[in-house]
């Protein structure tokens, strides 16, 4: 049996190697994880730098393609496997898809994921969690999100009335953030809420989700 | 009808969008967003970018936002060759370098411009610390891509793309700031640069970005 074409580097814990985990499972295509450890900082060792230079996971290795930064190695799977993900073929489905991943990337994320730091992983961090930081991006987050549902009051998915990789690079930051106590902001936003829901729903979604469990016992609450 | 560009020219999220017009030689317009009296936060502005952020523009009916996607969508229309979409190798290491450039370059000239041009601008003290910081990491950076430009004649291999081109704007102000002088010891990148910004598209976009501002 030949081995997997596509290796995925990286620890499928972290939002970003699961996103690229995500668009492979999304995209059915077979490919093996070699998985890393953060702790003993193998990020850092030269033969992971030769792969990616920023030391940063994932990285993906496709025949003699070697690829870094999540969404780049999502946007390959997709056009090499799935382009219709991508608006592939019309100009303006293309564009609306570009406008949404960057909207996720620069608007919606780093929210997301300060947030998501703060109520999850500051154990694992060795501090105590920053409520200020929280309560900053929270404010923000509505705002950010009030847009979010008036797009999807207008058009089932993010791009238009077609699923694409737009949606698909939310699944795996909102995922920690919804398991936080700021969830109800996701759910106190009718159209919001049913497309997260059907993201959530997809078999490639809920196969990545296992990756990156997380237990509510341990997900810091605000008063304990 | 031309298309349309909303924001001014010297931002460097206007001034990337602008630069692919010129690339594919589109007829285009700029229309004049006036941040200094919130014109960004207005409803007209809103409707066409509901982040209140420039650039906002419209082609006919489709009206866009978000720098990179609406460069990219120029650049198909247009014809253009620098996203390499044909070819999957190629078009993978456009995507990867430009997500750098988003990441790792731009990020950390954001604040740097912020603090050295738009602070003093506004009456501010500009916050050394800060810059400092950048600074630092804008260095680690130019590192990896001096190794990278030592290898390969462009970011993604040896053939000029939109991951190149899209570094003009901060780049633009880096070398005329009172920063300039942390690209001497990265002559790989520093050579690069100053190709970039030989390009006819680039130089015509600078003359725009100098002018006094709507």
């Amino acid at each position: 049996m030949a081995t997997s074409a596509v290796k995925v580097y990286g620890w499928a814990i972290s939002p970003f190697v699961s996103r690229a985990l995500l668009a492979l499972e999304e995209a059915g295509v077979d490919y093996e994880l070699v998985p890393m450890s953060r702790q003993a900082g193998d990020h850092h060792r030269p033969e992971h730098l030769a792969r990616n230079p920023f030391g940063k996971v994932p990285v993906l290795e496709d025949g003699d393609l070697t690829l870094f930064e999540s969404r780049a190695i999502a946007r390959h799977v997709l056009r090499k496997h799935k382009p219709e993900l991508l608006g592939t073929g019309s100009l303006e489905q293309a564009a609306m898809v570009d406008v949404w991943l960057e909207v996720e990337a620069h608007q919606l994320s780093p929210l997301v994921i300060a947030i998501a730091l703060e109520c999850i992983f500051t154990p694992f961090l060795g501090r105590e969690r920053n409520q200020a930081v929280v309560d900053e991006n929270v404010e923000k987050l509505k705002k950010v999100l009030e847009v979010y549902e008036a797009r999807l009051s207008k058009s089932k998915y993010l791009a238009g009335d077609f699923f694409s990789l737009a949606d698909l690079s939310h699944f795996t930051i909102t995922h920690y953030f919804m398991a936080t106590e700021y969830a109800a902001l996701v759910e106190a936003l009718p159209h919001v809420s049913a497309w997260w829901e059907g993201l959530a729903a997809r078999p490639a979604a809920k196969k990545v989700a296992e990756f990156m469990p997380v237990s509510t016992a341990w997900a810091s609450k605000k008063h304990e | 009808m031309a298309m349309k560009v909303y924001g001014p020219a010297m931002s460097t999220n206007v001034a990337r969008v602008l630069v692919c017009l010129e690339e594919v030689g589109a007829e285009y317009e700029v229309v004049p967003v006036d941040m200094t009296t919130g014109e960004h936060k207005s409803p007209a502005h809103d409707a066409r970018n509901p982040f209140g952020q420039v650039p906002a523009f419209q082609d006919g009916d489709l009206i866009l936002y978000e720098s990179r996607a609406i460069s990219k969508y120029i650049l198909r229309k247009g014809g253009s060759d620098l996203l390499r979409e044909s070819n999957l190798a190629e078009s993978a290491m456009v995507d990867v370098w430009l997500e750098v450039e988003s990441g790792h370059f731009s990020s950390t000239m954001s604040p740097i411009i912020f603090q050295c041009l738009v602070v003093p601008f506004l009456g501010g003290e500009t916050d050394t610390k800060i810059v400092q910081e950048n600074l630092e990491k804008l260095k680690t950076a130019l590192g990896v891509y001096e190794a990278r430009l030592s290898r390969f004649k462009y970011l993604a291999g040896d053939f000029v793309s939109l991951a190149d081109i899209s570094h003009f704007p901060a780049a633009y102000y880096l070398l005329g700031g009172s920063h300039a002088s942390v690209l001497d010891a990265y002559p790989h990148v520093k050579a690069w640069l100053a190709e970039v910004m030989d390009r006819p598209s680039v130089r015509k976009v600078v003359e725009l970005m100098k002018l006094p501002s709507a």
